[in-house]
């Protein structure tokens, strides 16, 4: 702050004192390094959506026409190298750990804004373990999966502990985006629902919840699109058999392990471009799907 | 009175949901902690921290090179991330009319949802090839000497993991730059200053604690990244040896050998993941207390 002021006093100064000359190469100085920061945001901002485009365009130009019927063969075969098994894993896993995230995360965030005492210590303990949660990488998450649902509870390279690491993972997620939603409900609400002598319980599951939905569905797909896209974690944790899953206990295969695997294999690069061009898709219209949902909320607040 | 069981059971169930994240944190330490920290006394700490070779068949297990590595990559990440970041979120903020927003809001979400495996491989088949051929032109072999220069690089691995930060570097400073008081920016405008002088010596000054909250998020993501770190950086074991050579991070050392580790070898593993945990919690600690201190302020 202080040298903005010394700025602009240096910079009226010479204009009071009549002489024109150095205020005119301020002026010019000043127009030439407004034109230079102007021109360097604008290229910031230009070559980030360049590089999105980029990156978007030429995975979709190089994959599509890789999207050959084989690739979509119902078993997988190391010649079809076909991805249909991992997409339908894809769908068991996400599905198993949203089960399971799911209610836990709405839970908390109804704990954490209905019931909680104001600045308890167990809300401070809960938020920080949350944050915490939230910045843990993937990889370390795939580790403790290993060492506690597959070798300590003797799960094996499994679906279930897949989803159950899996789950720990978008649970900060889900909790964060539910409590934002609830805090969003106006107390007035709460406030005529007690008043026509409905208890606490009855007025958080038929009104503050259900006015509170969109927010949680948008926090669910966001999760969504996380485990879609999630390879670190799985490896070691639900491993790479590519079978459909035929009980919790089996290895599966993810499309993105499935992907990774290929693309690290290097011997099928079409087919990887293809698999690319699906799990991509899958998992922008998943979030944009989420946006849209969010976007829908603050829309009705309005 | 079953009614008032009822709610007492259900307010229990709802504790017990946000407590769960403190068991999932408490879990998550003593597993990692009770594998890793036995093996590190086993190998010796400073041999393990401090070592330069990493031999697993001859039972040398020292990660030094992966700290390294995992260091240099971030900085690399944050050195292309943080500036190109920043600045774009200074462009949608105070420059971007409505229109354009429209654009770049989801884009940067769209970036953000990109899986990692995907980000890897277009390193892999576009940037990898880019920069061998980068170095293999005259300018690099013989105006800036760079000798044996390889496309899988800490150079190719930076600018990847820098695109990756984006989203998180655009949208927290982006956030904390729409939170500055519009008074600010008038009171300079009103002292003369141009548009875009106010903007960067009195709208960014003011929001620097949320640009230094978007910096350490976009560190703890490029330290943990994993998969599209693999694919680009070569993953030598060797000290890092150049911006234009291979190297290897911690969490590449993890997801490589892991598969099929056994012994010493697997739990050394296991340590390089404490190690990386611990480094993850300790920049957690420098987030908190940056946004700690924004609140108090």
């Amino acid at each position: 702050m202080p040298d903005v002021t010394a700025n602009a006093r240096t910079a009226a100064a010479p204009a009071r004192v009549q002489t024109i000359r150095p205020a005119g190469k301020n002026r010019t100085a000043a127009r030439v390094q407004a034109a230079v920061l102007r021109g360097l945001v604008g290229l910031a901002a230009l070559l980030t959506a360049a590089v999105l485009v980029f990156l978007i365009g030429y995975i979709l130009v190089m994959g599509i026409p890789n999207l050959k019927p084989e690739l979509f063969a119902w078993e997988y075969t190391s010649d079809n190298v076909s991805l249909v098994p991992a997409l339908i894993n894809t769908l068991f896993m996400t599905a198993f750990s949203l089960v399971i995230a799911t209610p836990l995360g709405v839970f908390a965030a109804i704990w954490l804004v209905e019931y909680a005492p104001r600045g308890s210590k167990l809300v401070r303990l809960v938020r920080i373990t949350t944050e915490t949660l939230q910045g843990i990488p993937s990889i370390v998450y795939g580790l403790f999966g290993m060492l506690f649902f597959v070798n300590a509870l003797h799960w094996g390279y499994s679906l279930m502990a897949g989803a159950f690491t899996l789950a720990i993972m978008v649970l900060p997620v889900i909790m964060r985006t539910t409590e934002e939603a609830l805090l969003a409900v106006p107390d007035s609400y709460r406030e005529g629902s007690f008043g026509l002598g409905a208890g606490k319980l009855r007025t958080v599951f038929r009104v503050v919840l259900p006015s509170a939905m969109p927010g949680v569905l948008s926090g669910v797909i966001l999760a969504t699109g996380r485990i879609v896209g999630e390879t670190a974690a799985l490896i070691y944790t639900a491993s790479t058999l590519p079978k459909v899953a035929n009980s919790v206990f089996s290895s599966t295969r993810t499309l993105a392990v499935h992907m990774y695997l290929l693309s690290s294999e290097g011997l099928y690069i079409n087919q990887t471009y293809g698999t690319a061009v699906v799990l991509l898709v899958l998992v922008l219209v998943i979030n944009s799907f989420s946006s849209v949902v969010a976007r829908k909320l603050s829309a009705n607040r309005q | 009175m079953s009614n008032k069981f009822t709610e007492t059971l259900m307010k229990l169930v709802f504790t017990l949901c946000a407590c769960l994240s403190i068991a999932a944190v408490v879990l998550i330490c003593v597993f990692l902690f009770a594998n890793g920290i036995p093996t590190l006394f086993e190998i010796g700490p400073l041999k393990f921290l401090l070592g330069k070779t990493w031999k697993p068949g001859s039972d040398i297990y020292g990660i030094l090179p992966m700290i390294l590595g995992s260091v240099y990559v971030t900085a690399g990440a944050i050195l292309v991330g943080v500036p190109l970041g920043v600045l774009t979120a200074v462009y949608m903020s105070r420059f971007a009319s409505r229109g354009i927003n429209r654009f770049m809001l989801p884009a940067v979400q769209l970036l953000a949802g990109i899986p990692s495996v995907v980000y890897g491989f277009f390193g892999m088949i576009v940037l990898v090839p880019a920069v061998q051929a980068m170095v293999k032109t005259p300018f690099f072999t013989q105006v800036l000497q760079v000798k044996g220069g390889k496309g899988m690089s800490l150079f190719t691995a930076s600018v990847l993991l820098g695109i990756m930060i984006l989203p998180t570097v655009i949208t927290v400073s982006k956030t904390s730059l729409d939170a500055v008081p519009q008074s600010y920016y008038e009171g300079s405008l009103a002292l003369g200053a141009t548009h875009e002088r106010s903007v960067f010596s009195v709208v960014l000054p003011a929001a620097k604690s949320g640009v230094l909250s978007a910096m350490i998020l976009g560190i703890g993501r490029a330290v943990g990244e994993t998969m599209a770190v693999v694919m680009v950086a070569g993953n030598q074991t060797w000290m890092p040896q150049g911006l234009f050579k291979g190297l290897r991070t911690m969490t590449s050392n993890i997801v490589m050998e892991m598969g099929y580790a056994t012994d010493l070898h697997r739990e050394s593993l296991i340590a390089t993941g404490v190690v990386l945990f611990v480094f993850i919690l300790l920049i957690n600690l420098c987030f908190s207390l940056v946004k700690g201190g924004s609140d108090h302020a």
